[in-house]
């Protein structure tokens, strides 16, 4: 146990999350998939996120198969890999962005791409570009061993997912197996804006801290400051897709900036 | 319900190999999943592994409940149209080097395919998880008709997804789900084939799972699916041994089959896979030729991977990025496989080959003309191995000092080819050049 908590103080992920919450608010976690339109503008894109707010970037690989993302998110990685992107270049975006900010940048993958890689290989790569971890959207703890095996070689926070429909006993266990954060699904569904939040929420979050999470933050369908401070008054984060992969298509960089800087408005605690 | 955590399988190859079979260690009948050797699992977003347990909980219990196993039996027999005949093909095994050919006419079922069998066990689990909705996959329309006719039965919602470009060439299987009281909704994301619509229909699955149950249509996908989807296709290989025993008074030498997802292929092959004399035979869709890139010949060619809630062979580049397949048959133009399938090929247990579209065609043409029997494109793969199959083994008996028609194969006539009379026209040039059909066909051939 010890062990694991050594690697929990170095978790980049946790200490994002942490510093956040030490001035009283939760933690913005932004999303951009990789190579769209460019993997220079996502590099930009991903430093003007941290720049304007957020404390926490999810960088995605565009897939061939993604099953748990709605049509802006499946528009713009079919667009990326037409325009060639390859996994690989991944890493630099992760780089690009580490190497001139504090925030902690993880990658959201789907599975396969890691599996063809090579999971070793690829947790390598990911941690010598400075990556805190991976969110894994079709891996689930029971399937994870290499994966468990390689995030704890090379020191990466893995972030499973928790639903409205996980049972209790799955819940801790994925709670179990996490490192970072665990990552709510607040809905039933795919990415996509929504106008408001499920109810749903709440309660995952809820019971994903009843099970021992630390740090449970909340993602699918968040688009704008008052969703984010509806969520931000019982999660530890709020994580933000869809909308800012509308942002960059529709107004480049500059409203990926802007769009950060008002959602950043919806994080602090109003009783705090 | 709670399942053990199981070490993930590292890459490369399994435990165990048919040897140890041979010798009678173990039976290869009835393996329950989650794991084939090292395929299959639930590479599945969490949001479904609640509904994965409901419908393996369910599955398990209506397997040990007579009441279920009747109903099963008899749907299969007074609405399927089951046993399905083992009609022998006198004047088709003069082309396969004169060996004895019988046919598993799947074809004759109701629906016109195996399909039938699997659709019916998963609408009657559906009613028992008092699931109101189910979704489906199609590609040229199989499974679709399939699963509408079940839900029509059954009084079920039905939502069938099937790429946009399918829609367009299969117009009438779009309005033969319409006919039946099926919504159906083109895809348009991603490459808009087969593997888009099971990505969509997943979507639906994740947003509507409270009310729906995904009737996946081939032996593939998260656990419980292929071990599910088997144990409905178990019957072809039950009936198809009574029957070559009964027919011919021995096992055959080899059974073949036709390998997209691979359900037809795991129903007929279950029944034989304990008997070491009978060779087993899976033949993928060559496509254009498996040099050429255009093909669906998934455990010939492809990698070990995760797609659509299981590890299996798959068709992907060196990103892991699934590569589109291609076949002038669109039910087998699917770039995964079923896992049970990976694991079999990996023990040595079913041997699997390609057949290219032109083979299959030949084969199709022959059947057509020496038997009167059109079938399905996906079937005639199976027919052109098994005229292969059928030279080898009369090969074999002549160097024995035997007659050729001393050996025995058994091919899975898996459906009927109603549905690939514009294609096949095309392709041997038999329409108008300017007539709707030779278009439709034209753009099948593109596929």
């Amino acid at each position: 146990m010890t062990g694991v908590q050594d690697i929990t103080s170095t978790s980049k992920s946790a200490a994002a999350i942490d510093k956040a919450r030490a001035e009283g608010r939760a933690a913005l976690i932004g999303y951009l998939p990789a190579g769209y339109p460019s993997v220079e503008e996502t590099i930009a894109a991903g430093i003007a996120l941290a720049e304007n707010g957020a404390d926490l970037i999810e960088i995605g690989i565009p897939y061939s198969d993604p099953v748990m993302d709605g049509q802006v998110i499946q528009a713009a990685t079919t667009e990326a890999l037409a325009k060639g992107f390859h996994v690989r270049e991944v890493f630099d975006v992760v780089r690009g962005i580490t190497s001139k900010t504090d925030a902690a940048v993880l990658v959201m993958t789907y599975w396969n791409p890691v599996v063809r890689m090579g999971v070793d290989e690829f947790s390598r790569r990911l941690a010598e570009a400075g990556g805190a971890g991976l969110i894994t959207p079709d891996l689930i703890p029971d399937e994870a061993s290499e994966w468990m095996a390689a995030s704890d070689k090379y020191g990466l926070d893995r972030v499973f997912l928790v639903a409205p429909s996980s049972s209790p006993e799955r819940m801790k266990r994925t709670v179990d197996a996490s490192r970072g954060f665990v990552y709510a699904v607040s809905i039933m569904g795919v990415t996509g804006a929504r106008s408001s939040v499920s109810d749903a929420a709440e309660g995952v979050v809820a019971a994903a801290h009843a099970a021992g999470a630390e740090r449970v933050c909340v993602g699918l369908g968040v688009s704008n400051a008052g969703q984010v401070r509806e969520i931000a008054a019982y999660a530890d984060g709020v994580i933000v897709g869809t909308a800012l992969v509308a942002a960059i298509r529709d107004g480049g960089v500059d409203a990926v900036a802007a769009l950060t800087k008002d959602l950043s408005t919806g994080l602090t605690r109003e009783e705090a | 319900m709670v399942r053990p955590m199981v070490d993930a399988p590292t890459t490369g190859s399994d435990e165990g190999t048919a040897d140890a079979f041979l010798q009678g260690d173990r039976s290869l009948r009835h393996a329950p999943g989650p794991y084939f050797g090292s395929y299959g699992g639930r590479w599945m977003p969490e949001s479904l592994i609640a509904a994965l347990d409901e419908l393996e909980d369910t599955f398990e219990k209506a397997k040990a409940d007579p009441d279920f196993v009747a109903q099963i039996k008899d749907l299969n027999k007074n609405y399927s149209g089951r046993p399905s005949l083992l009609t022998e093909a006198k004047r088709f095994a003069e082309h396969a080097g004169g060996v004895r050919v019988f046919l598993k006419r799947e074809d004759l079922n109701h629906t016109g395919s195996h399909k039938i069998n699997n659709v019916l066990g998963q609408a009657l689990l559906a009613k028992r998880m008092g699931k109101t909705r189910v979704i489906a996959e199609t590609g040229a329309g199989q499974h679709g008709v399939a699963s509408a006719t079940a839900a029509a039965l059954l009084g079920l919602e039905c939502v069938v997804y099937m790429g946009a470009e399918d829609c367009r060439r299969q117009a009438l299987n779009v309005a033969r789900m319409e006919l039946l009281g099926a919504t159906v909704i083109p895809v348009t994301s991603g490459s808009q084939t087969l593997k888009d619509a099971i990505n969509e229909a997943l979507r639906d699955w994740v947003a509507n799972v409270d009310h729906t149950h995904y009737l996946l249509g081939t032996a593939a996908g998260a656990h419980p699916f292929p071990a599910m989807v088997r144990y409905f296709h178990e019957v072809i290989g039950e009936e198809a041994r009574a029957q070559i025993l009964e027919q011919a008074g021995r096992l055959p030498d080899a059974v073949c089959a036709c390998i997209g997802g691979g359900s037809n292929a795991i129903g007929i092959f279950h029944g034989f896979l304990d008997d070491p004399s009978v060779r087993i035979y899976g033949f993928e869709a060559g496509g254009d030729g498996v040099d050429t890139g255009r093909h669906a010949a998934t455990i010939t060619l492809g990698k070990p991977g995760v797609l659509h809630g299981a590890r299996s062979y798959l068709m992907q580049d060196d990103d892991g990025q699934t590569i589109e397949s291609h076949s002038i048959s669109a039910g087998l133009d699917y770039p995964g496989v079923g896992p049970e399938h990976a694991y079999l090929a990996d023990i040595g247990r079913v041997s699997y080959e390609p057949i290219t579209d032109a083979e299959a065609m030949d084969a199709f043409r022959v059947l057509c003309r020496t038997e009167g029997i059109i079938p399905a494109i996906e079937s005639a793969h199976a027919l052109a191995g098994a005229i292969k199959v059928g030279q080898r083994l009369a090969a074999e008996a002549a160097a024995e000092g035997q007659a050729a028609d001393s050996k025995i194969v058994i091919v899975n006539l898996s459906g009927r080819g109603d549905k690939d009379v514009a294609t096949a026209a095309e392709w041997f040039d038999l329409l108008d050049k300017d007539s709707v059909e030779a278009e439709i066909g034209k753009e099948g051939e593109q596929l």
